[in-house]
């Protein structure tokens, strides 16, 4: 006995028990027969009928990673550049980014609902926070790294140090800056699977709706992973196009 | 203002249900206070422990050799690397539908994420490994993994060291999600509002930071343990 449920896999009846080894809790609503019935390991015609589906999320996801990254990234930058005037201001930032990064994601959303409520903003908080450190201490070594003969060239060319830091040290700090830019994107897009438990779905929430059907952990799983190889290329493209010198380079 | 004082009662409820026992908002049983807690925090963080230990075993040896060899430096970082992108949850969910529930299935599961930052870091803190010192050790007539365990190691040892923090952080924090597929740990207080209610959820997340806080700051404790005296001094020196 078969009747349709809304999320458009079939449920069977009490009776049609899932498959060996998982509680009745885990299962996912199932056809009775074939390879949705018996989730094999990955069932295409199901994955060809229900890819809409994921679209949404997919997008939603996108969403929530742009936000975090880009937000993470403006905080953590003007961090750096400040610490890198005010030496003194770098401890303590580690320190608190430090703490930041070693809350749990799953407790830092539960932490934040009382604040922020469900939704948007209590996801993208502990994901841009978890961000703040790597690109604050690969900028401040960035910085570091400069050669001191470009920033005495830029000096000697009469520029303020507003302008020997924007047109001379970070661009010279870019790869530094760029490297943290990418563990910070591709974690977060992993990460960021679970922003559906602060209420702010993306590709978590049609995962934990059928939480024990391979074929869908796997479509979100390959999903999640090509979405972060994506924004590794779009960011190491990026690269490229905002210092041409290193291209310009011999050898 | 009233928002802020609501914000308030939500975490002094929270500590309240930490601290003291309450009826459940179900009716019948006594849930919160540390006794309640306890065996939920138990299991996470023995299911965390087994995890941690079955990735040392695996990771540690391999990035060892590799490290110690200077083979396989595309495998040892790109592993690190790939790792990062693959959601944690997406491998506890599908290795509990291929394997079934349990706590060793959830372990291997776990492990299998703290794989990559603890490779990475033996591997890369072995080839940061002074070749004078190396080269010295050799000189003396020291076997192949004597210089391993009695040279490398010891100076490797601070940046490995860092890795099995990552890992182990990561680990614990994503056991959280255990209870989705089954096992008893803190998740389950923070998924179970309609039992514990909102300062269940709270208190949940209350307790796994600060045991994650604790944890962090034990391998921190552990790390500067393993730090060599000379390279402790080494540093001091060169940081004034």
């Amino acid at each position: 006995m078969i009747a349709p449920v809304a999320n458009g896999v079939l449920a069977t009846d009490a009776a049609n028990r899932c498959a060996p080894g998982l509680p009745e809790s885990f299962c996912h609503q199932h056809e009775v027969t074939g390879c949705v019935g018996g989730n094999g390991l990955f069932c295409f015609d199901w994955a060809a009928d229900n890819f809409d589906r994921y679209v949404g999320p997919f997008f939603r996801h996108l969403e929530i990673v742009a936000i975090s990254v880009v937000a993470g990234f403006a905080i953590a930058l003007a961090l750096a550049v400040l610490s890198h005037r005010h030496r003194a201001l770098v401890p303590p930032v580690l320190g608190a980014t430090g703490v930041l990064y070693t809350i749990p994601s799953v407790a830092f959303f539960f932490l934040l609902l009382p604040i922020t409520g469900f939704g948007l903003a209590t996801a993208v908080i502990p994901l841009s926070a978890y961000t703040l450190q790597i690109i604050y201490r690969n900028t401040l070594v960035g910085l570091a790294n400069v050669p001191p003969d470009a920033k005495d060239a830029g000096l000697g060319m009469g520029m303020s140090e507003n302008q020997l830091m924007w047109r001379v040290e970070l661009p010279l700090a870019a790869p530094e800056v760029i490297a943290g830019l990418r563990i910070a994107t591709v974690s977060t897009v992993a990460i960021a699977t679970l922003a559906f438990l602060a209420g702010a779905g993306g590709l978590g929430q049609p995962l934990y709706e059928q939480l024990g059907f391979k074929t869908n952990i796997i479509i979100v799983g390959v999903l999640t992973i090509a979405m972060a190889l994506f924004l590794d290329l779009i960011v190491v493209l990026a690269q490229r196009f905002i210092t041409p010198w290193r291209r310009a380079r011999p050898g | 203002m009233i928002l802020l004082a609501n914000v308030f009662d939500s975490f002094v409820g929270a500590f309240d249900f930490i601290l003291h026992s309450r009826e459940a908002v179900t009716g019948g049983a006594q849930v919160g206070g540390p006794a309640y807690i306890w065996p939920f925090a138990r299991t996470q963080l023995e299911v965390s422990a087994v995890a941690l230990g079955g990735a040392l075993a695996v990771a540690l040896p391999i990035g060892l050799v590799l490290g110690h060899l200077g083979k396989g430096e595309y495998f040892a970082v790109g592993f690190g690397n790939a790792g990062r992108a693959v959601p944690e949850i997406a491998v506890v969910f599908l290795f509990a539908a291929l394997a079934g529930i349990g706590l060793v299935n959830v372990a291997v599961a776990l492990g299998i994420l703290g794989l990559p930052p603890i490779l990475t870091n033996t591997f890369v803190a072995m080839r940061q490994v002074d070749r004078t010192a190396v080269d010295a050790a050799e000189g003396v007539g020291m076997r192949p993994w004597e210089v391993i365990l009695r040279v490398e190691l010891p100076l490797a040892a601070p940046t490995i060291m860092a890795g099995i923090r990552t890992a182990a952080i990561n680990i614990f924090a994503t056991a959280t999600i255990a209870s989705f597929v089954g096992l008893s740990t803190l998740g389950d207080l923070i998924t179970g509002r309609n039992v514990y209610g909102d300062d269940g959820v709270v208190a949940g997340a209350i307790v796994i930071a600060l045991l994650a806080a604790a944890i962090e700051v034990a391998l921190a404790g552990v790390q500067w343990l393993v730090t060599p005296r000379g390279v402790k001094l080494q540093r001091a020196t060169r940081s004034a």
